[in-house]
């Protein structure tokens, strides 16, 4: 058991209430409340945050950047989804 | 992998660099860049963590506690450095058992300036201010390196690193304005830290075999040589400041090039200290080896922890 390597977490902190979590960085813990932990004492000491997340690094599916002109290139000529696309008339306020 | 295929990845590659498009760890990238960050990576976490060693030194002798606190918080802060770096080599592929291995056999090589005895406390505030001023000199140029995680371990390590400078000018300016024995020591120190600090940048341009490469990589944004030159342009006046003398009798101001000239670096001194000889090559890493021997316990009983924590918690959800 000694020998058994860590697993990793990512680490998500909220600065402040009203924001949400952002990930700051990783860390290896023997379990979750030793992740959280340990995140408060490398990640918080200069009062960056008020909530702490821990994933375990293995639970997070991120999508391949191979096939990212497959996922993000149909939005593109899709200009139409933008306000800006559209013509306002003078005189027109607040829309 | 078909060998055009590579001729189009490695050239996409160069263009995202060329284009100050980071690099994350999903993307392709060559092998060499690859090996060359978890190379630069890891030797910049075992630095930090090496360099915990001199400074740990005079924790429990820092001359009063507001002394003490701060020393503490820059060394806590080392450690947590060492982990955001090690962190960003393992995003690479590198295993961090084998990494820290690999410190401890003396395989991989850390910052040769934690080589030098802190026999005095006024080395307190020649290492902050002068080790961590060219560490920060480095460093910043690191905040824009084109590798993504390591780019932002490099933010968040200038944010916090920003403080251990000046309480190391704090302690010299403290004792150079004290007594004739006090002014004297910072001046000892200076002198003992001057030319290591210099050295910590590398070897000169013409030496530095992998400087070109990272330059093109936009691992590196400047030579060895030019920030070398930067870090004594911005220190000299802070020591002339102070009453303090730099250890370097060639030093002097250059109006063409609008920056100092300075004498010959002992090279042959870094070089072996780099293979191994310097004053405290051994006892830091003998000191490593036994942290991590004497803290196999603890990590054993943080396993069995766990475990216990774990069934406590299934049998309370049954």
């Amino acid at each position: 058991m000694a020998n058994k390597e860590w697993p990793l977490y990512e680490v998500f902190i909220r600065s402040k209430q009203g924001l949400s979590h952002k990930h700051v960085g990783s860390l290896r813990a023997a379990d979750e409340q030793m992740a959280i932990d340990n995140a408060r004492d490398v990640y918080t000491r200069r009062s960056e945050g008020i909530s702490i997340w821990v994933v375990e690094s293995n639970s997070v599916f991120a999508s391949d950047p191979n096939d990212a002109d497959s996922l993000y290139e149909p939005s593109n000529s899709k200009v139409y989804r933008h306000p800006t696309f559209y013509d306002v008339p003078d005189g027109i306020e607040h829309m | 992998m078909k060998e055009h295929n590579i001729e189009v990845l490695e050239r996409d590659f160069q263009a995202k660099i060329d284009n100050d498009i980071k690099i994350e760890p999903k993307d392709w990238m060559p092998d060499e860049y690859r090996q060359t960050l978890i190379r630069q990576i890891s030797q910049h976490a075992h630095s930090e963590v090496v360099g915990m060693l001199p400074e740990g030194n005079w924790i429990t002798r820092a001359p009063n506690l507001r002394r003490k606190a701060v020393l503490l918080a820059k060394v806590q802060d080392e450690a947590g450095h060492g982990l955001y770096l090690y962190s960003a080599a393992e995003t690479l592929g590198a295993d961090r058992e084998q990494t820290i291995d690999d410190l401890h056999s003396g395989k991989a090589k850390y910052s040769s300036i934690f080589n030098y005895p802190t026999l005095s406390w006024a080395d307190m505030g020649a290492v902050g201010w002068l080790v961590d001023g060219a560490a920060i000199m480095n460093q910043v140029p690191l905040c824009r390196c084109s590798y993504g995680p390591y780019a932002r371990a490099m933010v968040r390590v200038c944010k916090e690193e920003s403080f251990h400078q000046r309480q190391g000018f704090e302690i010299m300016t403290t004792l150079a304005q004290g007594t004739a024995e006090q002014k004297a020591m910072a001046q000892d120190a200076l002198n003992r830290f001057w030319w290591p600090a210099l050295m910590m940048f590398g070897p000169p341009d013409e030496d530095s075999k992998h400087t070109k490469q990272s330059m093109d990589w936009k691992i590196k944004r400047h030579t060895n040589d030019e920030l070398r030159q930067m870090m004594v342009d911005i220190t000299v006046p802070q020591a002339e400041l102070i009453g303090l003398t730099i250890p370097d009798p060639d030093l002097k101001w250059n109006k063409e090039k609008g920056g100092y000239d300075f004498g010959e670096i002992n090279w042959d001194e870094f070089w072996q200290v780099v293979k191994g000889n310097g004053p405290c090559n051994k006892d830091r890493i003998e000191t490593r080896r036994k942290a991590k021997e004497n803290g196999a316990w603890v990590r054993e009983a943080a396993n069995a922890f766990a475990e216990k924590r774990k069934l406590r918690n299934t049998k309370k959800a049954s």
